[in-house]
């Protein structure tokens, strides 16, 4: 636990000893606000809740958080300090788990900037908190979700664009899998059940689920589930790769 | 236990490629290692194995009794490793870098802060500790490195080229601090340079295409050289051709002189005469010189030497390594 601490720490610091966060949070919290003005139609809609906010989270993520995630791995295979990290006394596990929740935090961190937004919903009316908290926690489980996607992806390279690039791709797909687009794709020819399957990954579903306020625990089980295996794929790229 | 290191077996395959065949050795406390090689000879993939970086494809390597793949933590605890190259996080400095390194290294406190400093002051690193490490010249990032291996002061100590990048005096630093270390540590370095060699090694094994093909002292490996215990008589300027002929055949018919050979070095005409093993002609072609009068600058004995050894070794076809 004091590794993981300890690697954490280190982790979160990088991000802002470089102008990356600062970047990143400002970017973030500009296209949030953005989207929700003015292609969300905040104010026209003239009810309390933060359903403008939140619907664009999905398509923020899938290029924000790869770009946080590409750095994880691939930045220490290019700088060679994964040799000098694996060799210290820490498990690839908590190598793995500190480097994951060092970047979701520092997720946590933009999105909690964005609190401006729920004091202005208040002011305005009086919205349910308890669907935007449970909001609020599944965009950030959704972070974590495409996260474990970047880190791992990560891990395969030592070149953050292509980390970037195949992430974001993967991402896309997980979040719009139950959508026409890929269902359309697959109806007609594939069994239902595999249609069922596919449909289920979808993030975007999910997340949906839960911002209308429908607050299920299966879809908080599926971001986490979706986070636990892609950490535990992460960890066996790191050990299978490492050294390449 | 004395044998802090022990590999045993270890063979690397990448592929189609047998880049470590079946290498074995142990390193005692007290012991400073130097493995020699030339570049691309299995070096750096062995001492990855050995800190339980790569896997190895068979064979295995245990520091302090811990093999460092079934107790890696155990085994890893017990070990300062400098990786080639020297990497650390370019964008912290020496201060957040070390004090990252010994939270893993499970100090704290006060004990985090007096391992730091002896460190920082072993490998002279004061006056840089808030700079980027990105920023320092090569030869402090080195020094970086070496403070992170040292910090935690291991039993077992492996460095990949530990000088490479340091000028003469830090490098001749550096030799100090690893002969102040060694009596209670067992050291492995890998180096390319043989001058390193002969000044802090107590063992060298060099390695060629994967395998140890010599293990040894410095100085038993110089002995290999056919020019150990030679006499070598530099000439003084262009003597007749006759002359130095006449003399060749003098010395070869001395006891104890195997056979004399005729080179040139830097301008420079030398007679070696190569002694049979264990004999001893100096004195003898020393009077003889005196007594005919040869036109000799200087008369020495050579004690071989380890660059040769090396060249003959490791050029030498595989078949014969």
């Amino acid at each position: 636990m004091r590794t993981v601490w300890t690697i954490f720490r280190r982790e979160l610091g990088a991000y802002f000893v470089t102008p990356v966060a600062y970047v990143f949070i400002v970017i973030f919290l500009v296209l949030a606000g953005t989207l929700t003005f003015f292609m969300g139609n905040f104010f026209d809609r003239s009810r309390a809740d933060l359903q403008p906010f939140f619907i664009f989270h999905p398509w923020l993520y899938l290029f924000l958080v790869p770009a946080i995630g590409m750095r994880l791995w691939a930045e220490e295979r290019k700088t060679g300090t994964i040799e000098l990290f694996l060799t210290l006394p820490l498990t690839t596990g908590q190598a793995v788990i500190g480097k994951f929740l060092a970047a979701w935090v520092f997720c946590g961190i933009a999105l909690l900037l964005t609190f401006p937004m729920w004091i202005t919903v208040n002011y305005l009316g009086s919205p349910d908190n308890g669907v935007i908290l449970a909001s609020y926690l599944g965009s950030w489980l959704m972070a974590g979700s495409f996260l474990a996607v970047g880190a791992a992806i990560s891990a395969l390279t030592r070149n953050q664009v292509i980390a970037f690039v195949i992430a974001a791709t993967i991402c896309f797909i997980l979040t719009v899998s139950g959508t026409d687009m890929v269902l359309g794709f697959l109806t007609g020819w594939a069994p239902q059940p595999v249609i069922d399957a596919v449909a289920s990954f979808s993030f975007l579903q999910h997340f949906l689920a839960v911002m209308r306020g429908v607050i299920d625990l299966k879809d908080f089980i599926f971001f986490a589930s979706m986070i636990l295996a892609f950490l535990y794929a992460n960890a066996i790229i790191v050990e299978l790769k490492k050294a390449e | 236990m004395s044998e802090l290191i022990a590999i045993d077996g270890l063979t690397k395959w990448f592929g189609h490629i047998h880049a470590v065949q079946d290498v074995s050795f142990t390193v005692e406390r007290g012991e400073v290692l130097g493995f020699l090689g030339p570049n691309g000879a299995g070096k750096s993939t062995t001492m990855k194995m050995v800190a339980g970086f790569l896997q190895p494809t068979s064979g295995t390597a245990s520091l302090c009794g811990f093999d460092v793949l079934e107790q890696p933590i155990a085994a890893k605890r017990r070990m300062g490793y400098l990786p080639e190259g020297a990497p650390a996080y370019p964008d912290m400095t020496p201060t957040g870098f070390l004090g990252f390194i010994a939270s893993i290294r499970g100090f704290s406190g006060s004990e985090k802060n007096k391992r730091i400093a002896l460190a920082v002051e072993r490998a002279n690193l004061k006056g840089v500790m808030h700079q980027p490490i990105e920023t320092l010249s090569k030869g402090y990032k080195r020094r970086v490195g070496l403070a992170q291996a040292l910090l935690h002061d291991p039993p077992v100590l492996i460095m990949d080229e530990p000088t490479d990048g340091l000028d003469p005096n830090q490098k001749h630093e550096v030799r100090t601090l690893i002969e102040e270390m060694a009596p209670d540590k067992a050291i492995v370095i890998s180096t390319h340079l043989l001058e390193e060699v002969e000044a802090v090694c107590t063992r060298a094994i060099i390695i060629a295409h994967g395998r140890i093909v010599a293990d040894g002292t410095p100085a038993a490996l110089a002995a290999r050289d056919p020019w150990h215990n030679a006499v070598s008589l530099t000439l003084a300027a262009n003597p007749a051709p006759e002359l130095v002929a006449r003399m060749s055949a003098q010395i070869a018919e001395i006891d104890g002189v195997l056979m004399v050979e005729e080179v040139e070095e830097s301008g420079r005409r030398r007679l070696v005469a190569r002694i049979v093993t264990g004999a001893n002609a100096l004195a003898e072609i020393g009077a003889q010189a005196r007594n005919r009068n040869w036109p000799v600058a200087e008369i020495r004995l050579e004690h071989g030497r380890l660059d040769k050894v090396f060249r003959d070794i490791t050029t030498a076809p595989r078949a014969a390594a």
